[in-house]
């Protein structure tokens, strides 16, 4: 047969393609399951995580363990419990539904409140997790990860050194937002601001855009004094 | 099939791992070499993911090799390795969640690695389908050596650590006035260090040497 026929490298192409599509679609749908579930087991992980709880291997027993509550933040503040399934995707929430998650744990009989932030490194996305204790305004820990920052600069913001920091500082100074990363070694208000990452800084950058603009979303509720 | 570990088989197994390395001799795949050799950690993944897609596209390619048309092939084992890149991906996705959020970026990185385009149409295109998954665990694994090579020395001077466990940041090593190199997590190192290799095999076997 003559493999170099306009015919014949046609039809190849077409089949070839049609058997990949089929092949990857297949494999898709029929695993699409087990990822949402790692998916939703590993969000319940980094939220742990923030809380200090690390090294879990059964996330949803820990998660129930720490009675966190899904909640979603009203306009005027107050909470309301969320009904819906597990979500992930905290930005597609805030942004599509409107919904401002907030999970309110119970940490050796305190209350803690767990808010997702997300934003954009130097290479991709970055989120992460900060708990608050109850009086809503110092850090209790932190969580942040991301999806392509350069390892030993950017990737950072994932080690405990960088992440430790961010105990016992305050977020709200009167109505806005001061919790922020500064150039390393330019702190000056220690109250509010922790130190960026050498090499790392559009990452540490992302991090402190991160925290204002997501923060800030929850104005109202840790303003309020309930 | 009584000679599946022939000599010539052995050959092709191992001279792509010291005489003809893909990275040193052919030096192909720096890109790759150079993002993510500034951890040990990514960089064996990186090395033994970068081994197993290209035994397997190897394989396929070497499998289909008769029907492929020869103004398309290019497109085919592109195709045969994306295909296999995103399977694999989603696999690890699904049983291996943790390994594949490590991953992240560089299994995406493996669909543009040259070594891969090059063993498909240097030698599956031309070999059976054995002699191509030797070939490929081969390369594959030439390419990881140098990589873990470059990684050592660039996570141990740059951020004093392996595998993230400190080697170099005490005390008492800084009060001798000893400071991790952050020149060393940069892109450019790892060119350096690759030449460095480079120039090492090269003075210890003279046969590689232009005249």
């Amino acid at each position: 047969m003559n493999t170099n026929s306009n015919a014949y490298t046609i039809i190849y192409a077409s089949v070839m393609v049609v058997i990949v599509a089929f092949l990857l679609a297949f494999v898709n749908s029929g695993l699409r399951e087990r990822q949402n579930k790692n998916i939703e087991l590993d969000t319940k992980k980094q939220i742990l995580s923030s809380l200090g709880v690390k090294d879990v291997t059964d996330a949803d027993a820990a998660f129930a363990g720490v009675d966190a509550q899904d909640m979603i933040v009203n306009e005027d503040g107050t909470l309301a419990p969320y009904e819906g399934k597990f979500v992930t995707a905290y930005e597609k929430e805030a942004k599509e539904n409107g919904r401002t998650h907030i999970f309110v744990c119970m940490v050796d009989g305190q209350t803690k409140y767990v808010i997702p932030v997300y934003g954009a490194g130097l290479w991709g996305a970055i989120w992460g997790y900060v708990a608050l204790n109850s009086d809503k305004n110092t850090v209790y820990g932190t969580y942040f990860s991301h999806a392509s920052e350069t390892p030993g600069l950017g990737a950072e913001i994932t080690a405990t050194w960088f992440q430790t920091q961010f105990e016992g500082k305050h977020v709200m100074d009167g109505t806005t937002v001061a919790l922020s990363v500064e150039k390393n070694g330019k702190v000056e208000k220690p109250e509010f601001q922790v130190d960026g990452i050498s090499g790392g800084t559009i990452t540490s950058k992302g991090v402190d855009a991160m925290l204002k603009a997501c923060l800030a979303n929850y104005t109202k509720f840790l303003t309020s004094n309930e | 099939m009584g000679n599946l570990f022939s000599a010539k088989n052995k050959e092709v197994f191992s001279t792509p791992i010291s005489m003809n390395n893909p990275v040193t001799i052919q030096v192909l795949g720096i890109c790759s070499a150079l993002a993510v050799t500034s951890k040990l950690e990514p960089a064996i993944v990186m090395g033994l993911s970068v081994t197993i897609i290209t035994a397997f596209a190897n394989v396929v390619i070497s499998l289909l090799r008769k029907t492929v048309p020869n103004r398309i092939r290019i497109i085919v084992q592109l195709v045969v390795v994306a295909a296999l890149v995103t399977i694999v991906s989603e696999l690890l996705k699904a049983f291996a969640y943790d390994v594949s959020v490590q991953l992240s970026v560089y299994v995406g990185l493996i669909i543009t690695n040259c070594i891969l385009m090059g063993r498909l149409e240097a030698f599956a295109m031309a070999n059976g389908p054995w002699e191509s998954c030797l070939d490929g665990i081969g390369n594959g694994l030439g390419y990881a050596k140098v990589l873990v090579i470059t990684a050592f020395f660039r996570e141990l001077l740059g951020s004093g650590t392996l595998f993230n466990v400190n080697i170099l940041n005490y005390d008492t090593i800084k009060s001798l006035g000893y400071v991790n190199n952050g020149l060393m997590l940069m892109p450019p190192m790892a060119l350096i260090i690759v030449a460095c290799l480079i120039w090492y095999q090269r003075a210890k076997h003279k046969e590689l040497q232009e005249k």
